[in-house]
């Protein structure tokens, strides 16, 4: 996060970071944005952080239950995130 | 900054999208120790040709007999006789190579128990020029376009590719003689700009399924490479040829397999009635594609629509077993839990068509050579610009894209533009000198989002394009319709000349990437409306339905649309194969 430091551009930097080679988790991530990212603890923005720089393959089986992390900070994350995107 | 301090960078060859066509080419040339830049709005890796989980054709009859001639017969049938036949064979007969190239640069592709590389079978494929069912689709599991990307970056970083990740291409900048020689860059993180001077530009940006309101392309999708082409004189080929699947989530895009239909789904409207009765009596909801589409518009044009804005149709799936929902159907499954929060087995999914596949695009010959018509000439190649994949129209996919040609067509072409581009650099050592009055026209092109003070919104532009494109010129095609459409259309650039953004900054300036975008995406909503208003036939994916049949006589022929003067042309359908006899357009029945 240290590169994008100043924080009227955090959500412009962060945003772009969601802007994915798939439709779902172009959904997923901008809609997350826009619904609970403001809610996280530092912890959680940095596994956030951490999440985002994960292949998009990746990022999609997790996302779509194909497959879970063992590590719960993660999975606790993908869960909200998974939860922010249904209507 | 001022426009004589922008730094300036020279490469042999410039390559604009970082996607799998984009990439074939950027490692062909730097193993041929080319100097390559490539460009790319999204780090590489996050390009859309992730997204392609499907695999990749070629006749390695593996699992069933097979050979590029029969796979050339399915993609010149399936293209509804649009396709040109010469680099249909081009791109049939170097199908085989491409997949054990990729194999060779990492692409982990399933196997038989025999060890050889599996197939499987997809729509549209045959043995024998139209006979029993063929095994043509190599494939590495479900991720097929992951694992090819991901190879493809990989070997590019070994071969020491330069790579412009999270920059953004404005304009081309060529010679008072029309001669391409790169492009107008900005660093998005920082917002600096950059002049890539170039020997050779490839155009490699995609498709514009952004285009539509219901799609199911990435955000990334919004026709940069063909903006432009457009922009600097180029023409955009058929893009009236845009390929829809009928049964995307509504309001979401994403698509549901025609699985579900055919393990038992079934549509209903409003009212409850299973509607495709009416449409297909026998086929029913296993009708085509392109009749299940127009019987969903229909029924919510008609005011049978579902949802409190009437505005889809719903597929159910809930009387179905749940054992064979959860073995045969679960990605479906965790689709609509994830996206809508129902479980199909419970209740039903609201369904409308969403845009996949742009057919059109920058015209090219074989050798991925940007062509344009000069005098009586219709194909005189562009000296220094070239175009691959899905922004490009070649053409191989004609009016219709078989399932599994599309990562064939980037990987061919990719490398075939290379190969061309190798050959042009050993004759054209030196830099040729731009002119400064196209530099000029960009930056202020650019800069003129730093100034605007109008009153229109890019948000609200761009979602009246999408909704305007997706009633007017999506699955239900009419003279009436189409006409509209143009107006429309016309109506949304006029005041996207008034549009304005909030944020003036530099760094990191996403707006303002958002506007630049929508030029694009408006330019190519202009040549795709005016080209389907034009064309008064049915023919592969434009379906009118006042123009039912297809038209051999007055239509066999590419349209070209030019953005100056809003103008069309036509050239010849290339019916001539390489070495082979043509195959004369026949009706196209399955």
């Amino acid at each position: 996060m240290s590169e994008y430091a100043m924080p009227e551009q955090v959500n412009s930097a962060l945003r772009w970071r969601c802007r994915r080679g798939m439709l779902e988790l172009d959904i997923l991530l901008n809609e997350f944005i826009d619904k609970k990212y403001t809610l996280l603890d530092n912890s959680q923005k940095e596994v956030f952080d951490q999440v985002l720089d994960y292949p998009d393959q990746l990022l999609f089986d997790l996302f779509l239950g194909h497959m879970e992390s063992s590590d719960t900070k993660v999975s606790d994350l993908v869960q909200t995130i998974r939860q922010s995107a249904s209507v | 900054m001022n426009i004589e301090d922008i730094p300036r960078r020279r490469f042999d060859a410039l390559i604009i999208g970082a996607g799998g066509g984009g990439l074939r080419a950027a490692l062909q040339l730097a193993e041929a120790d080319a100097s390559v830049a490539v460009v790319s709005k999204v780090f590489p890796t996050r390009s859309h040709t992730v997204a392609a989980q499907g695999g990749m054709n070629a006749a390695l009859a593996n699992v069933l007999p097979d050979n590029w001639h029969w796979h050339m017969f399915d993609t010149v049938k399936g293209s509804d006789y649009l396709g040109d036949q010469d680099a249909i064979e081009y791109m049939c007969r170097a199908a085989p190579k491409a997949v054990y190239e990729m194999e060779h640069f990492g692409v982990p592709f399933s196997r038989l128990d025999n060890g050889k590389i599996y197939q499987r079978p997809f729509g549209g494929q045959s043995q024998n020029f139209g006979g029993e069912q063929a095994a043509r689709t190599c494939a590495a599991a479900d991720r097929t376009g992951h694992a090819i990307l991901h190879s493809l970056y990989q070997q590019n970083i070994r071969a020491k590719t330069h790579f412009f990740d999270e920059y953004f291409a404005v304009d081309l900048l060529k010679d008072e003689q029309g001669n391409i020689l790169g492009a107008y860059v900005f660093d998005i993180h920082s917002g600096e700009e950059l002049i890539i001077e170039a020997k050779t530009t490839l155009l490699a940006t995609g498709g514009a399924g952004q285009l539509f309101r219901t799609t199911t392309n990435a955000l990334i999708n919004t026709g940069d490479g063909m903006g432009m082409a457009l922009r600097a004189g180029m023409p955009l080929q058929d893009m009236e040829f845009f390929q829809f699947h009928p049964t995307g989530i509504a309001g979401r895009g994403m698509l549901i397999t025609e699985g579900a239909r055919g393990e038992g789904g079934y549509l209903v409207n409003a009212k409850g009635e299973r509607f495709m009765e009416r449409y297909a009596p026998s086929a029913k909801d296993l009708a085509s594609r392109d009749v299940v589409s127009r019987s969903i518009y229909t029924e919510v044009k008609e005011g049978r629509g579902c949802g409190p804005e009437k505005d889809h149709v719903l597929l159910k799936l809930d009387h179905l077993p749940e054992d064979v929902l959860q073995s045969r159907l679960p990605g479906i499954r965790q689709t609509c839990i994830t996206f809508l929060g129902i479980d199909p087995a419970d209740q039903p999914i609201p369904v409308y068509p969403t845009a996949h596949y742009t057919m059109g695009g920058v015209p090219t010959n074989r050798h991925g050579q940007v062509v344009i018509p000069v005098k009586d000439t219709p194909e005189e190649p562009v000296t220094g610009l070239y175009a691959a994949g899905e922004c490009a129209c070649v053409s191989v996919h004609g009016a219709n894209r078989l399932g599994g040609n599309s990562l064939l067509d980037i990987l061919v072409f990719g490398r075939s533009a290379a190969n061309h581009i190798i050959e042009y650099l050993k004759e054209n050592r030196f830099h040729k000198v731009i002119d400064e009055k196209v530099i000029k026209q960009a930056y202020n092109r650019l800069h003129r989002w730093d100034t605007n003070s109008g009153d229109e919104s890019v948000d609200d532009i761009r979602h009246e394009l999408q909704k305007v494109m997706e009633e007017n010129c999506g699955v239900f095609r009419t003279q009436d319709v189409l006409n509209n459409g143009v107006e429309e259309v016309s109506k949304l650039a006029e005041r996207l000349k008034n549009a304005s953004i909030t944020d003036q900054s530099e760094l990191f300036n996403t707006a303002r990437v958002e506007a630049l975008e929508l030029e694009n995406l408006m330019d190519v909503a202009l040549a795709t409306v005016y080209s389907a208003a034009a064309r008064t036939e049915s023919r592969g994916a434009h379906s009118r339905v006042d123009f039912t049949e297809r038209d051999d006589k007055g239509w066999m022929r590419h349209t070209l649309y030019t953005s100056e003067e809003r103008k069309l042309d036509y050239k010849p359908v290339r019916t001539k194969p390489m070495s082979v006899d043509s195959f004369p357009p026949k009706p196209r029945v399955y």
